[in-house]
């Protein structure tokens, strides 16, 4: 019980910490309206109708999965800020487990992420993406899954970062790829065979296309989704278990023994 | 036989990138209510032993209690014994001092998890309101910590880590970065907090004078213990009364200090060390007239530096 109590202040701090920030919380109104109207606007208008589909909505549900993944992920990473700020040292001298620590982080960050993509859904909306009720209840388990194998990917990389300027530098190395290996913007059906491999081994092509397989079930574009959402679901569960069992197991470790 | 607040033996820690010990062999005991300060020059492995016996940092080898549980094997039932004043303000800025406070009672289980303060239970909030009013707080507590002094920082720190009723509190330098005024009240707060609630104190500092209070100091120098004791022990082992004295026949008393076989340098005014005498056997013995005559104690900070000139040499 204790646990549970540590897990939800935890997590609760980050979402007021999110909510109290000025900048991000511009940066979640301005982002995606610049993403979905300009970025998938000029695609639609240039490339849609000899593309044959829906350009707003394949870029919408590419940005909503990336928001997520990256988000959270990035988000663990203020546990290294915490550690040179000193909060950390709050956190770990706390009689909770090391494991609470780390899922209320997970938490935390998921429910930032969350509010993040909300003025995403409402611009699609806007945009007149074909998104019904049915869709947006379906999106919101996916969601919380993209979110959370986010966070264990975040969890993960963290063990190998010493400050935050090698966390900036192994961010990009790590998902500046993984927009053109998962599709974010452009169908990725068709890839030479090295970057199929590389497509396959990336975590945030199984968000992106979670997405779209709920995004556009029952439409022509269904097309471009490159695995059933059933895949995709046991697909990011195992990375969820490896990246999670892996990364708690090195955290907790590196904490203990510095 | 009471079962001492912190017990330390044979302490060693080698960080992994280490070429030599950060602590090297060290072994002491605080007795429970004792106010115990541990000294030494930066690098001397001070923080270092404060890190394990928090918890924070695992030893190389050696054995540490708190209140009888082992730091490693038993580090949750540690973690709910002691209170920690960092080095470094470990506040969440972001937060008022209340959200800062309320996380820190919701991660040792002493409330449940409430999103706002008027939602936690009423012992939480007469608790808070009674430690705000001890520090001399009051209702800057709800504030963002953006918005507090350092000393008032410091002062929510001391809240925070009395909250779950601590049997030892480790203070690694509280009055770092704080002006005279705030080192002073901070510490009238330390001494008041003391006398409630009789609790434990390990004390890291770089201010001697802060010190010169403790029941027990402990002095260590390269990860090594290198004075222990009472500071009136450890100012009496390595350091002696002065006595400052001067005459208009300096010659003359010059020759008489020779004479009498007393240790003594010339700094403006004739120094001698009384090195287990008297000032009167001294001052009988000089027939000279005076024109300058006091006697000094040493402070605990002349002995901390002869050891580690000593060190040195």
């Amino acid at each position: 019980m204790n646990d549970m109590n540590a897990v939800a202040a935890i997590a609760s701090r980050d979402l007021v910490k999110f909510i109290r920030d000025p900048g991000r919380l511009v940066a979640a109104l301005v982002f995606p309206a610049a993403m979905i109207f300009l970025l998938g606007g000029t695609l639609q208008l240039n490339l849609g109708k000899s593309a044959g589909f829906n350009f707003i909505a394949f870029t919408f549900t590419g940005f909503l999965g990336m928001t997520l993944f990256q988000s959270t992920a990035q988000g663990l990473t203020s546990l290294m800020d915490d550690r040179q700020n000193d909060f950390a040292q709050e956190l770990f001298v706390s009689p909770i487990s090391r494991y609470a620590i780390v899922f209320g982080k997970i938490l935390g960050e998921t429910a930032v992420a969350i509010a993040q993509v909300l003025p995403m859904v409402i611009f699609a909306l806007i945009l007149r993406v074909p998104l019904t009720a049915n869709h947006i209840a379906l999106l919101v388990p996916v969601a919380l899954l993209s979110c959370f194998v986010g966070g264990a990917f975040g969890l993960l990389l963290l063990n190998t970062m010493s400050d935050n300027r090698a966390a900036n530098q192994i961010f990009n190395f790590v998902f500046l790829p993984q927009y053109f290996l998962a599709g974010l913007i452009s169908p990725i059906n068709a890839l030479p065979w090295y970057l199929a491999i590389l497509s396959l081994i990336s975590p945030m092509r199984y968000v992106i296309d979670l997405a779209r397989g709920v995004v556009f079930n029952g439409s022509p574009d269904y097309r471009l989704v490159l695995e059933t959402p059933a895949t995709n679901i046991a697909v990011l569960f195992l990375m969820f278990a490896v990246f999670m069992i892996a990364g708690t197991t090195l955290f907790v470790r590196r904490e203990t023994n510095r | 036989m009471t079962t001492p607040a912190i017990e330390v033996r044979d302490l060693v820690k080698r960080y992994r990138k280490g070429t030599a010990n950060a602590v090297d062999g060290v072994s002491f005991d605080v007795e429970p209510g004792q106010f115990f300060a541990l000294l030494g020059p930066n690098g001397a492995g001070k923080t270092t032993t404060i890190a394990i016996l928090t918890t924070t940092l695992s030893p190389t080898s050696g054995t540490v209690r708190i209140c009888g549980h082992d730091v490693v094997r038993e580090a949750s039932l540690v973690r709910r014994q002691a209170g920690i004043i960092f080095q470094n303000a470990s506040l969440d800025m972001n937060l008022t001092g209340e959200e800062n406070v309320r996380i820190h009672a919701i991660l040792y289980n002493l409330y449940p998890y409430r999103p706002i303060y008027r939602l936690m239970p009423g012992a939480y909030r007469q608790q808070l309101r009674e430690l705000a009013d001890v520090v001399g707080l009051g209702a800057d507590v709800f504030k963002p910590v953006k918005r507090l002094s350092g000393g008032m920082r410091r002062k929510l720190e001391i809240i925070r880590g009395l909250m779950h009723h601590p049997r030892v509190l480790f203070l690694d330098e509280p009055t770092s970065g704080l002006d005279t005024a705030s080192r002073r009240n901070l510490w009238q707060y330390i001494r008041e907090l003391r006398r409630r609630h009789d609790i434990t104190i390990c004390l890291t500092t770089h201010q001697l004078d802060e010190a010169e209070e403790a029941d027990r100091v402990c002095i260590l120098d390269h990860g090594h213990v290198v004075a222990l004791g009472t500071p009136q022990h450890v100012k009496s082992q390595l350091a002696h009364d002065r006595l400052y004295i001067d005459a208009l026949d300096r010659a003359a008393l010059r020759s008489r200090l020779v004479e009498m076989q007393v240790p003594f340098s010339e700094d403006g005014v004739f120094v001698v060390e009384l090195d287990g005498r008297t000032a009167h056997e001294v001052v009988r013995a000089i027939d000279e007239p005076l024109t300058v005559l006091r006697t000094e104690s040493p402070t605990l900070e002349d002995a901390y530096l002869r050891i580690l000139a000593a060190g040195d040499e």
